[in-house]
């Protein structure tokens, strides 16, 4: 649905990138038409209260297509993982998907890095690009072979495409399910030393600078690889990434009771990595962060640990955790936005994530304060695989706009 | 012999079920020193009944006792037959390999199915860490852990304590717990359910732990669980009191850990030179199945003043007698243990 009218939020407290400002937001023709300015005559009027008015959430890196979860949390545009059944590996079913999510959501296809997602044969990305892909993944996996790898970085750099890398040395990780340490020797755990995340990191680093790419790592989650990456940036490498809430929130002592909706991948960390993690946040070495929403029902999570498979339902918890850094002072409200959506949507080239003229009308109303508790058996997501089920929070979507245009929840 | 579940030593424990306040055995984690003594003293009735030429007590009669392996078990599986069997229970084994039961809601819906068909007790063995938990919270009746992945195996950890209070016993020692006694255990720790719930039994009842294994069989962080790590056996070995070998656990393995088995019995076989490292007289244990030739060699194996192995799996019986017994007492109105179900 297009949007028929002028629409003007007032008495809200705009979060721009480059602050925070009382004022209205006018949105005409499903683009931002001015910030700060008063209503014109004729204009649909909304009242935000003294909210915060926010850009929608551009969540970079989800599994599934989950809309109600989405909207729940503030989230206008999805980067989906090419990890489907079949892999988003041809150009038609990433065509396919770029139209799913429309006219409410929008999804932004991540094109397969190699055919099958196998790490083996690089897949046909200028088609895929040309279908609407705004870049390029290598799925769950690390690709082992570095040849390849340097081929792909060679090639996306060439299309001027983002490549999204999961750093996890495959042969170090092998089917491991935990972090090694005290908490996975007690539980007897399959583990797998942490410093896989530096050696596949490390390696990546320098053939993306060799090449001349982009890459982002769409989770780095220890203090060793966090280094690398803020090395890699001080030398002016095109170097990104990212992180889930669940690596600031959590740490492997989430795991102590077998609980597999706390099965992650990479792994849940030792303390000293989630700290590493939050200090990432705080000085600008993390520019993303992501739902990495992975909804799974109990045919994939009701198992024995090593059994179940990892990932999380995290779409309707981002806002909230992100938040949580505000309150903890680790970050303020503009970088908090900067992390949830202009930094995303800045690495997909989408015109959106950030509250400024001629950016997509993706607004959201935001009442940053309202307490509510996270609760698995209730969530708008397909499967409730949270692992911070119980957890009360603060920090909830009262409206959201797609291109200007309401939607209904 | 006393037949009636009177622990000998009363006044060393709560009274009634508070001596043993859980619904489960999972493992020896969960379990308090005074709890694990109680185990250990409520079999030795078992112990002594086992002796006799007419090895049955019917205090289980009428109950289902339901063995559900996951996972190729020849020795335990028998060990918790013939418990079940012996207080008269009736005992179904469940032969489940897990490469014939699918994975996925199978796990549980077995669980829910034994449930359904009233089991009395349920005994899982499981080749993933913390299934046994698992079903136990899906099931309204006792669960007892046959060894779940690398997690735990509680009874064997038990057995392994009655029959080191046995031959200390044998020796005059009064042998209340093992305070001051210094106990290796040299193997495959880092695939060894075994290793976990003994580390954590033996140093609940006053020993000191060294585990000895190469580095790529040593779990991270094992320290903190209160062990001294050895990667000499010989430096291990010095002044020992116990030796107790791991067999390799090859069928956990994925990729190559070890260059060879005769590397691995050159770096790390008990052989009777090695032994003399240790202590005077020290004891030599080993849970089996043994690979003679690889982590011991036959002449320790079958010591007869040293070796206690096959005591170990006298012992294992009784364990699980007991663990049958004291698991199903609220079932079974014992008086001061709760009501009946």
């Amino acid at each position: 649905m297009k949007q028929q009218q002028p629409l003007t939020i007032v008495a809200g407290r705009l979060v721009t990138p480059d602050g925070i400002h009382d004022g209205a937001l006018r949105l005409v023709d499903g683009l931002i038409d001015s910030v700060g300015v008063d209503p014109q005559d004729g204009d649909e009027i909304v009242d935000a209260g003294g909210r915060l008015v926010v850009p929608g959430l551009v969540d970079l890196g989800v599994f599934a297509i989950d809309k109600p979860a989405f909207h729940f949390g503030g989230i206008t545009r999805a980067a989906l993982m090419p990890d489907q059944s079949p892999p988003l590996d041809l150009p038609s079913r990433v065509s396919y998907i770029a139209k799913s999510g429309k006219p409410d959501f929008w999804v932004h296809p991540l094109a397969a890095a190699t055919r099958g997602l196998e790490g083996r044969e690089i897949a046909e990305l200028a088609l895929m690009r040309e279908a609407g892909a705004r870049g390029v993944a290598t799925g769950r996996q690390w690709i082992a072979d570095a040849g390849v790898m340097l081929r792909l970085l060679q090639y996306a750099a060439m299309l001027d495409m983002v490549v999204i890398a999961h750093a996890e040395d495959a042969a170090l990780v092998g089917s491991a399910v935990a972090t090694a340490g005290e908490i996975a020797t007690r539980r007897g755990l399959p583990s797998a030393p942490p410093e896989a995340e530096a050696i596949a990191l490390a390696r990546d680093i320098a053939l993306a600078e060799m090449a001349g790419a982009r890459i982002h790592f769409r989770q780095v989650t220890t203090r060793a690889g966090l280094a690398l990456v803020r090395a890699g940036k001080a030398r002016g490498v095109q170097v990104t990434c990212g992180v889930t809430p669940a690596h600031f929130m959590l740490s492997d002592l989430a795991t102590v009771e077998f609980r597999t909706f706390a099965r992650l991948s990479p792994p849940l960390r030792c303390e000293d990595d989630r700290q590493a993690v939050r200090e990432a946040l705080a000085d600008g070495t993390i520019d993303v962060v992501a739902s990495g929403h992975d909804p799974r029902g109990p045919e994939d999570k009701r198992l024995p640990f090593s059994d179940a498979e990892p990932g999380m339902a995290g779409a309707e918890t981002l806002l909230a955790m992100t938040l949580s850094l505000v309150r903890d002072e680790l970050i303020d409200l503009p970088r908090a936005f900067d992390l949830v959506a202009t930094a995303p949507a800045r690495l997909l080239g989408a015109p959106a994530g950030a509250l400024a003229t001629g950016q997509e009308a993706d607004v959201a109303i935001v009442d940053p304060d309202r307490p509510w508790v996270i609760q698995s058996a209730k969530m708008e997501a397909t499967a409730g695989n949270t692992p911070f089920d119980g957890q009360p929070t603060q920090g909830r979507v009262a409206q959201l706009y797609k291109g200007g245009v309401a939607i209904k929840r | 012999m006393t037949s009636t579940p009177n622990p000998p030593h009363a006044a060393r424990y709560p009274a009634g079920g508070l001596a043993f306040p859980h619904r489960d055995l999972i493992g020896i984690g969960q379990l308090e020193r005074h709890e694990i003594l109680f185990l250990l003293d409520e079999a030795e009735q078992w112990v002594a009944l086992n002796r006799q030429a007419t090895k049955h007590e019917n205090l289980l009669s009428g109950l289902t006792v339901i063995n559900a392996f996951f996972e190729n078990s020849t020795r335990t599986l028998l060990s918790f037959e013939i418990a079940g069997k012996r207080l008269g229970a009736d005992v179904v084994n469940m032969h489940a390999a897990q490469s014939s039961v699918k994975k996925g809601e199978t796990l549980i819906d077995t669980a829910i199915t034994l449930n359904a068909m009233r089991a009395d007790a349920i005994v899982i063995r499981h080749g993933s860490s913390g299934a046994t938990q698992l079903i136990a919270d899906k099931v309204d009746c006792p669960v007892l852990n046959a060894g779940d992945g690398q997690h735990e195996h509680p009874t064997q950890a038990l057995l392994d304590a009655l029959a080191l209070r046995h031959a200390l016993r044998a020796r005059g020692a009064a042998a209340e717990d093992f305070t001051g006694l210094t106990i290796v255990i040299c193997g495959d720790i880092l695939h060894s359910r075994v290793a976990r719930s003994n580390l954590l039994c033996l140093q609940a009842l006053g020993a000191s732990v060294r585990l000895c294994a190469p580095p790529a069989l040593m779990p991270v962080g094992i320290e903190a669980m209160g062990a001294e790590v050895f990667h000499d056996f010989d430096a291990a070995l010095e002044g020992a009191d116990v030796a107790m070998m791991l067999r390799l656990q090859t069928e956990r393995m994925s990729g190559q850990f070890i260059p060879s088995a005769r590397e691995y019995h050159h770096l790390y076989g008990l052989t009777k030179e090695r032994l003399d490292r240790a202590a005077k007289d020290a004891l030599v244990m080993h849970p089996g199945p043994m690979n003679r030739g690889v982590e011991i060699d036959s002449e320790v194996a079958d010591m007869i003043d040293r070796s206690i192995i096959t005591r170990q799996v006298e012992m294992g019986v009784a364990i699980r007698m007991a663990a049958l017994d004291v698991l199903t007492r609220r079932a079974r109105g014992v008086a001061g243990w709760g009501e009946a179900a």
